[in-house]
């Protein structure tokens, strides 16, 4: 099914500061659609995580962040694109538990059980790309 | 540079957090807090998240490690007031909030805490309601 982009805002996260507006910009956009305060929660908890991985292990990066719809749904999507060392093994860094930062390991794969779809793209030595979708009902 | 109050009230401390927090605050929290209930020997301690509408697994370590610190200097502590969106959310993160109790508000939460000090003090007439 295709898939509409309606309204569209980009980002930039280069240190904690910009965490707490940065959330505040996807509540908008949540808000906006309709998305309830459950999901609202969910998305921008996952969104935190992704946050704060970009400005731990990549230095920062940009967040672009749309509305899309899919047939009657709409949904929000954000994409997490840092130009940082990259992931040598996507796989193991998504299970629960793994961490190079000595840290819980719970971002990615916590970020992935809160969202509805969830991609991941890395290429070491380029960089990182996280792309997630929240369906307003999903 | 801003800081969270914490509030002394008999053998417990109180804070209240009002805005969402960025790192450094929520570091600095942890660390005054700490050092509060070492210099104060408070029994327990109290946070009131009432107004918090995101915790991730960072402010969820800090709220963890607020914990296991005060447990070693004898304190519990007891967060109060977790809106229900975060409570679902942090059961579906995966967040274990290991030695932290919850309670829906600041007196049920006061409640909790002079019933768990009763308990470790063995003197059961101890009571609140005695004074
Ligand atoms: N944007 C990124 N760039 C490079 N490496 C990353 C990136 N995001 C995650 N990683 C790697 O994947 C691992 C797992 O990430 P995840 O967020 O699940 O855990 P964590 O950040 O280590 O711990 P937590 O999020 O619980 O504090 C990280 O330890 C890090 O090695
Ligand atoms: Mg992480």
């Amino acid at each position: 099914m295709t898939m509409l982009t309606l309204n569209k805002d980009t980002m930039a996260v280069v240190k904690e500061q910009d965490v707490v507006p940065l959330r505040n910009r996807v509540k908008e956009y949540a808000t906006k659609i309709g998305m309830g305060l459950v999901n609202q929660t969910k998305l921008i908890t996952a969104a935190s995580e992704l946050v704060r991985n970009m400005l731990k292990y990549a230095k920062g990066g940009k967040v672009f962040i749309e509305v899309v719809s899919k047939g009657r749904e709409n949904g929000i999507r954000l994409v997490f694109e840092d130009k940082g060392p990259g992931i040598s093994d996507v796989a193991l860094a998504m299970k629960d538990g793994y961490s190079t930062g000595k840290s819980l390991g719970l971002g990615l794969p916590g970020a992935r059980r809160l969202v509805s779809e969830f991609d991941i793209q890395s290429t070491p030595g380029k960089g990182t790309t996280v792309t997630v979708i929240k369906w307003k009902n999903g | 540079m801003e800081k969270i109050p914490i509030l002394r009230m008999g053998p417990f401390l109180l804070v209240t957090i009002q805005v969402d927090l960025y790192d450094r605050l929520a570091e600095n929290l942890e660390s005054d807090l700490v050092q509060m209930v070492s210099k104060t020997g408070a029994q327990g301690v109290l946070i009131d998240i009432s107004a918090v509408s995101i915790i991730d697994s960072f402010m969820g370590r800090i709220i963890g490690n607020i914990a296991s610190m005060s447990k070693i200097m004898d304190a519990e502590t007891v967060v109060v007031g977790m809106q229900p969106a975060v409570a679902i959310t942090l059961i579906e993160l995966g967040l274990p909030l290991k030695g932290v109790h919850c309670a829906l508000n600041v007196e049920r939460g006061m409640e909790l805490l002079r019933s768990r000090i009763a308990l470790t003090d063995g003197t059961p007439d101890d009571d609140a309601d005695t004074e």
